[in-house]
């Protein structure tokens, strides 16, 4: 049996709680995963000076050229795991049996990793705005312009409560260390995978185990462990629905991710050229399986929505789930019992207001829901929703679910909400002007960019930058006499 | 010890037990000296307890206790009348919402921690010396209960104000903030008893508690036992083996003594069994029979109880002058343990919430 302990500050440590991993559909166990209690991450988190110091015995230069290494590892090596090893395609397919995603999106989320890694220079250089990396780990420098400049780093280590169905998020974690800031991962309970496995090729890439810790728990031990990283990270990320959301709002040591609710709109000066734009739309609402706070869950259009609506409904409607191990699979399982019921009862219930029409419907041969011994599928659903202020109009559910809503232009931005990606097709400039003054939408694209399409040198739900240090005033001599 | 000399102490211990229930059931149900609570109940039974009842196995014949029975007044209706001139406490459990359960008491928790005080070894709880009771205060019976037993052994008990109905209101608000700025008030006050020169060497603390003031030492420098803590026990809330490790290794070092404990208002403290490096750290909780009884029982059928070593829930009896509990389920379940040679009788280990009812319950609030 793999036994997979958890990472102390890079010593293996055996915990007397263990948990299972188990095959979604065959409830074959994959892996023991040894399990922390929340007094350990306290512990640990008193030491966590340590991983900061040793992680500057290397300049970020040589840390971000170790990052490189590590992708070509991560990717293509067979690398430690627990008391065994683990192949590239082992890995597509312990982490297709455990979250549901079919084992070619692993192979995709796998690669976004690895470019994410290799292009760790261009990352950091952007989000930086182009700072001599001395600055960061000194906490002052001159910019070439002669100007003093201080960024003191928020904390030794930084800790991430990561999700277990989405395993896209794993992106945002890769910064921290070539910034020589500790790591401190949380994994969900069915993904340990991504995080042990970028853990070794870190580690084989020549970092120092001693910047890591790894806390696994089962769902039961979620909110100690959960709780114990955000209380003693100084700063920390939490992904989690709403209520995660609303739990942390306003609170400088908690990012909190949520639901993304991430749109397409056609100006009015585009939206009779709709057709042009339904490969676009599809792929923002189908690739990974909608199962991404990047995934568009709402088109917002002015006239031409029943047909946009319907348009998509044929295209989505028809697919289903297929073998895991399908090139073709596009739709992820739920592996949380009850869950995908829940998401299509509350569909059922919300399509019952007479401003909502599913489309779908009619181009599916059976039911939303398809409910199996071990796991449930939701097939790609369509909505056409009349009105922007009925609730099915800004709704995110994880999996190909969209509404087609009717707005005028000149209320998008007002009824639109928050908006992580905003997928703007106009060439209207004063449309544009206010979509760029809009404090409501996130990530703003402004052209034919499908939501999904994430440019790795633009900052995603803040910059990791801001978050991970202070920009402050430093002086070392007076200032000019003024 | 060999077989032999156990099964007799089991024999024996069985013996007791049955005697026991006979003379509870004897008191509780007696016309004029009687429990009115049992009295009552007595009229709609089909069988005679007074009669009927002539061994521990006889008191499966009664239906199941619903502790919702222990709600509201009067509270002295479960006491004997026989004793109902004594001066009476009443201890409360749960209450966070709506009426809380109570026990009305006389002598019972200091019978139940003068037991247990045999059980703590001298060299770590030195006779004589204070205590610190870090654990709820109010209206339950703990407090008072590791008082009398600081003072059974001679010493004076530094008690510190927890009132976990309101941790368990912030909990379910969500308002984790002032759970833990609460958590620190109450650390707050140890600390401050801890450096007040009182000789404290004994004290009972719930693990999170001990978590959050070990913590606390290790983080102005100093330890628990720096602080002159030589013996703890604990329980109140969860209790797993691996954080009687971690508390072991990492909280209190080889020089501190702990003892887990298992309890409640109705079945009073059960003891762990002597810590024994083979057992891996395993948890076996005995109960002080005979005056109170638990069982690990088949989850689809309450009155038969699992073989040894298989998952059960928790059932249990109390046996005393002053409470009569003829089987009652708990919310935890557990593995069924052998007797041991100091509690010859079966035990419980891995204790934990009851399966089907654990994600509603809010544990180890304090």
């Amino acid at each position: 049996m793999l036994e997979i302990p958890v990472v102390r500050w890079g010593k293996p440590y055996e915990s007397m709680d263990k948990m299972d991993v188990v095959h979604f559909e065959t409830g074959e166990t994959l892996a023991q995963v040894h399990e922390a209690n929340g007094g350990i991450i306290k512990m640990d988190m008193r030491k966590a000076k340590k991983a900061r110091e040793i992680l500057r015995q290397f300049s970020i230069e040589e840390l971000v050229e170790k990052c490189k290494v590590a992708a070509k590892l991560y990717v293509d090596a067979e690398l430690p795991l627990g008391n065994g090893t683990q192949t590239p395609d082992d890995f597509c397919r312990m982490q297709s049996a455990t979250t549901g995603l079919p084992e070619h999106m692993c192979r995709l989320n796998m690669s976004k990793n690895a470019f994410v890694l290799e292009h760790m220079s261009d990352i950091l250089d952007s989000l930086t705005r182009g700072l001599p990396y001395d600055i960061f780990s000194n906490g002052y420098g001159m910019e070439d312009r002669g100007v003093m400049v201080s960024y003191q780093a928020n904390c030794n280590a930084a800790g991430w409560v990561l999700p277990s169905n989405s395993p896209g998020v794993h992106t945002l974690w890769l910064p921290v260390i070539p910034l020589q800031i500790g790591l401190v991962l949380k994994p969900g309970p069915q993904e340990p995978w991504t995080p042990y496995r970028m853990y070794e090729a870190f580690a084989g890439a020549g970092i120092p185990r001693e910047a890591f810790s790894i806390y696994p728990g089962g769902t039961a031990k979620g909110a100690e462990l959960g709780g114990a990283v955000l209380e003693t990270c100084e700063r920390s990320v939490i992904f989690g629905g709403l209520a995660t959301i609303d739990r942390y709002r306003g609170n400088p040591k908690v990012s909190a991710h949520g639901p993304g609710f991430s749109k397409i709109v056609l100006g009015d000066d585009k939206v009779d050229d709709w057709e042009k734009y339904i490969d676009l739309m599809a792929d923002s609402v189908y690739v990974n399986s909608g199962r991404s706070c990047i995934s568009c869950s709402g088109i917002w259009v002015s006239r031409h929505g029943a047909e946009i609506a319907d348009a998509l409904a044929q295209r989505l409607g028809p697919l289903g789930p297929k073998p895991m191990d399908d090139p073709e699979s596009g739709l992820a399982a739920f592996t949380v019992p009850g869950a995908a019921k829940a998401m299509s009862s509350q569909i059922d219930e919300g399509c019952k207001s007479s401003a909502v029409t599913e489309v779908t419907a009619k181009y599916r041969d059976g039911e939303r829901l398809i409910e199996n011994e071990r796991c449930d599928f939701l097939r790609p659903t369509v909505l056409h929703v009349t009105d922007p202020d009925d609730t099915m109009a800004n709704t995110e559910f994880m999996f190909p679910f969209v509404s087609v809503v009717d707005c005028p232009q000149d209320q998008f931005i007002k009824k639109a909400g928050y908006t992580l990606v905003g997928s703007c097709i106009t060439d209207d400039e004063k449309f544009g002007r206010e979509l760029i003054d809009a404090t409501n939408i996130d990530r703003l694209n402004i052209g034919e960019v499908k939501t999904i399409q994430l440019n790795w040198l633009q900052p995603h739900e803040g910059n990791i930058i801001d978050f991970l240090f202070r920009n402050r005033a430093f002086q070392n001599c007076p200032p000019p006499a003024h | 010890m060999s077989e032999n000399n156990l099964d007799a102490l089991v024999a024996d211990a069985q013996k007791k037990l049955d005697e026991q229930t006979v003379e509870i059931v004897q008191l509780h149900f007696h016309p004029e000296d009687g429990a009115p609570y049992w009295l009552e109940q007595a009229k709609s039974l089909d069988f005679d307890p007074l009669k009927d009842i002539n061994c521990f196995d006889d008191l499966k014949k009664f239906p199941l206790f619903e502790d919702d029975s222990l709600r509201g007044g009067p509270v002295q209706r479960f006491l004997p009348k026989k004793s109902h001139g004594k001066a009476k406490y009443v201890f409360e459990t749960g209450g966070t919402t709506g009426l809380p359960k109570s026990r009305c008491v006389v002598d019972d928790f200091r019978i139940d921690y003068e037991m247990f005080s045999e059980t703590l070894p001298d060299e770590s709880f030195p006779r004589g010396s204070n205590w610190l009771m870090l654990g709820p205060s109010g209206p339950r019976r703990l407090r008072l209960a590791v008082e009398h037993l600081c003072q059974h052994r001679g010493g004076i008990c530094f008690c510190v104000d927890l009132d976990p109905r309101w941790v368990v209101k912030l909990l379910k608000r969500g308002k984790i903030d002032e759970v833990k700025e609460y958590s620190a008030h109450v650390i707050d006050q140890a600390m401050s008893l801890l450096s007040g020169g009182h000789n404290i060497k004994g004290m009972f603390a719930t693990p999170k508690l001990l978590e959050a003031l070990a913590l606390r030492l290790i983080d102005e420098g100093s330890s628990v036992e720096e602080a002159g803590i030589t013996g703890i026990f604990a329980g109140g809330t969860e209790f797993t083996p691996q954080w009687y490790r971690f508390c072991k290794e990492e909280l209190l070092g080889p020089n501190v003594y702990i003892t887990p404990t298992y309890g409640n208002t109705l079945m009073g403290l059960a003891c762990g069994k002597p810590f024994d490096p083979a057992d891996d750290y395993k948890i076996t909780y005995h109960a002080p029979q005979p005056r109170a009884v638990v069982e690990v029982v088949e989850f689809d059928d309450y009155s038969k109880r699992v073989g040894y070593g298989e998952t059960g829930r928790v059932k249990l009896y109390t046996l005393t002058h002053e409470l009569f509990i003829p089987g009652f389920m708990e919310r935890d379940e557990g593995e069924r343990e052998q007797p041991h040679e100091k509690y010859p009788w079966d035990g419980v280990s891995g204790t934990r919430p009851f399966h089907e009812i654990a994600q509603a319950t809010t544990v180890g609030v304090y």
